[in-house]
């Protein structure tokens, strides 16, 4: 069969064999439980009834993501040069670095509210929390793992400091990057969602997908839970998706990742 | 060019008790004493720990000396900027097309464009590589790497070329072509080479003199001129003189290699 074909057809068929799994599951359950899994119309209502309302909320939820996560980009590329260029940075940041990432975001929650108020900012905050450690570690990696004949290429030819950070350390290291950049992508909108189910606010008609989870919850709407979870995933998926396109663009002319297949 | 009588050429490099050593112990070159010419090509062979790839890294400025004195061109090493290095590995960026990784070190010279871009095409003319300047390294074999690092090396229009062990990574076929290129290419070029190799055939294919050093502690323990006339092709390899040269160096290196071990070596 062609391959080609194998490559899209078995996604779908593995997508519709799900499907018609979860309406018989449904189906199987006594009439009592069956609110537990709604069947297929049901979640097709849950998204015709709250369309508008989850898209206003994913939209909201995507872009705090994707402002913890450019932030998380930026200062962890900044970041990683510093301590990429000095041994002494970073044998005197690393644990903290770690510590960053181990903060739990419910403790801290309740501080940040405290600090620069619930909604946008804080849900920004947590996403950046989040999103940063992957970065930092795959980036100041990558900085660090170029060959060593290479740096003394450079260093042969008299390069200065910034010529070998900016014309072999940081092109070297963009594979790495672009890996934490995957995880943090994932990372992202979930963090996004989270935060704004701990620090998020309904004033201003301004509430994220967690926000909004917690209403249906608290209003016992299932399918529209159901959703909101397809919702989360989708925007998931989009922020993937975008990163991996950036990796291709970058990486495809030359890294061996993406050689062609010999097969 | 006409060339200064040869009694008043001052030798290219020139190195006096040189010594290197690392911590404690013997030393990797034990008070070294040698001249090199303008134009010679010096193969320098000998037993694995022997100080060969350290001499090129002192040549070269990428390790200071330990004591002695070592000069380039009446220069100490580090401040010569016509010196080009080729490593065992090709060392190419994968990210940059192969015209972009040979104008690597002009761009690190801050050379202007043009000047860059002639050069680079005239460097992979001469390793015939001219239709794979828009090429990424990964799309080219493990011989079309090295012409382009060598490539990279003449663009710097260097006066001396280290090579330490170049075509080591080569199947045979292709180490014999690309020394055959690169004899061709010093036909129409003037530098002097050192070369630093394990293969007894090619140091006497390419050089005008074999240095066979000892190890424990570094030293040369012969200085063989080859005689054999250049311009050398493949015919040069069938060649009885050829021959008989590539067993004699070959029973010397044996003669090292068993008495290794032993201090006190004949020189």
């Amino acid at each position: 069969m062609n391959p080609r074909l194998l490559r899209w057809l078995l996604p779908v068929l593995l997508a519709a064999g799900f499907l018609v799994g979860w309406q018989v599951l449904h189906g199987q359950l006594s009439p009592s439980r069956r609110f537990l899994l709604p069947d297929l119309a049901g979640l097709i209502g849950a998204f015709r009834e709250h369309g508008a309302v989850l898209a206003r909320a994913a939209g909201y939820t995507g872009l705090a993501a994707l402002g913890g996560f450019g932030l998380a980009v930026v200062v962890a590329v900044v970041a990683s040069v510093l301590l990429a260029s000095s041994e002494l940075a970073r044998t005197a940041l690393y644990p903290y670095l770690m510590i960053l990432q181990m903060v739990p975001v419910i403790v801290i929650a309740p501080i940040l509210i405290l600090w620069v108020g619930p909604g946008w900012p804080s849900v920004i905050i947590v996403t950046f929390l989040i999103s940063f450690f992957p970065l930092v570690v795959n980036t100041t990696q990558g900085l660090l793992s170029v060959e060593l004949a290479q740096v003394d290429l450079f260093r042969m030819a008299r390069a200065s400091r910034l010529q070998a950070m900016f014309l072999l350390r940081v092109p070297a290291a963009l594979p790495y990057f672009f890996t934490g950049l995957r995880i943090s992508a994932i990372l992202a909108p979930i963090g996004a969602l989270t935060a704004d189910y701990i620090v998020g606010t309904t004033s201003g008609g301004r509430s994220g997908l967690g926000i909004t989870a917690l209403l249906f919850s608290a209003r016992n709407e299932i399918p529209a839970l159901y959703a909101t979870a397809i919702t989360g995933c989708l925007l998931g998926f989009a922020f993937v998706g975008v990163v991996s396109g950036l990796a291709w663009l970058t990486l495809h002319r030359w890294h061996d990742s993406y050689s062609p297949s010999d097969k | 060019m006409n060339a200064p009588a040869a009694s008043t050429v001052p030798p290219l490099i020139r190195m006096q008790a040189l010594t290197k050593r690392f911590g404690a112990g013997l030393p990797v070159l034990d008070a070294l004493s040698l001249d090199v010419a303008v134009g010679e090509f010096v193969s320098l062979i000998g037993p694995s720990g022997c100080g060969k790839s350290t001499l090129l890294r002192l040549l070269s400025g990428l390790t200071p000396a330990s004591g002695g004195h070592i000069t380039v061109a009446g220069r100490p090493t580090g401040e010569t900027g016509d010196l080009a290095y080729v490593f065992q590995d090709p060392t190419l960026l994968p990210w940059l097309k192969v015209a972009e990784n040979v104008e690597t070190l002009l761009r690190l010279r801050r050379m202007p464009a043009a000047e860059r871009r002639r050069r680079s095409a005239a460097a992979l003319g001469l390793v015939r590589l001219t239709d794979k300047a828009r090429a990424y390294p990964r799309q080219l074999s493990g011989g079309q790497r090295m012409r382009v690092s060598l490539a990279r090396a003449l663009a710097l229009e260097p006066r001396l070329i280290l090579l330490d062990e170049p075509f080591g990574a080569l199947d045979e076929m292709t180490r014999d072509r690309i020394g055959e290129e690169l004899l061709a290419i010093r036909e129409r070029q003037q530098w002097t080479a050192l070369f630093v190799t394990h293969s007894v055939a090619e140091a006497v294919f390419l050089s005008s003199r074999i240095l066979i050093f000892a190890a424990n502690p570094g030293r040369v323990v012969h200085d063989l001129p080859i005689t054999l006339p250049y311009p050398r092709n493949h015919d040069t390899r069938l060649a009885p003189a050829y021959l008989g040269l590539v067993a004699e160096v070959s029973a010397k290196l044996r003669a090292v290699e068993e008495s290794a071990g032993t201090i006190f070596t004949a020189a």
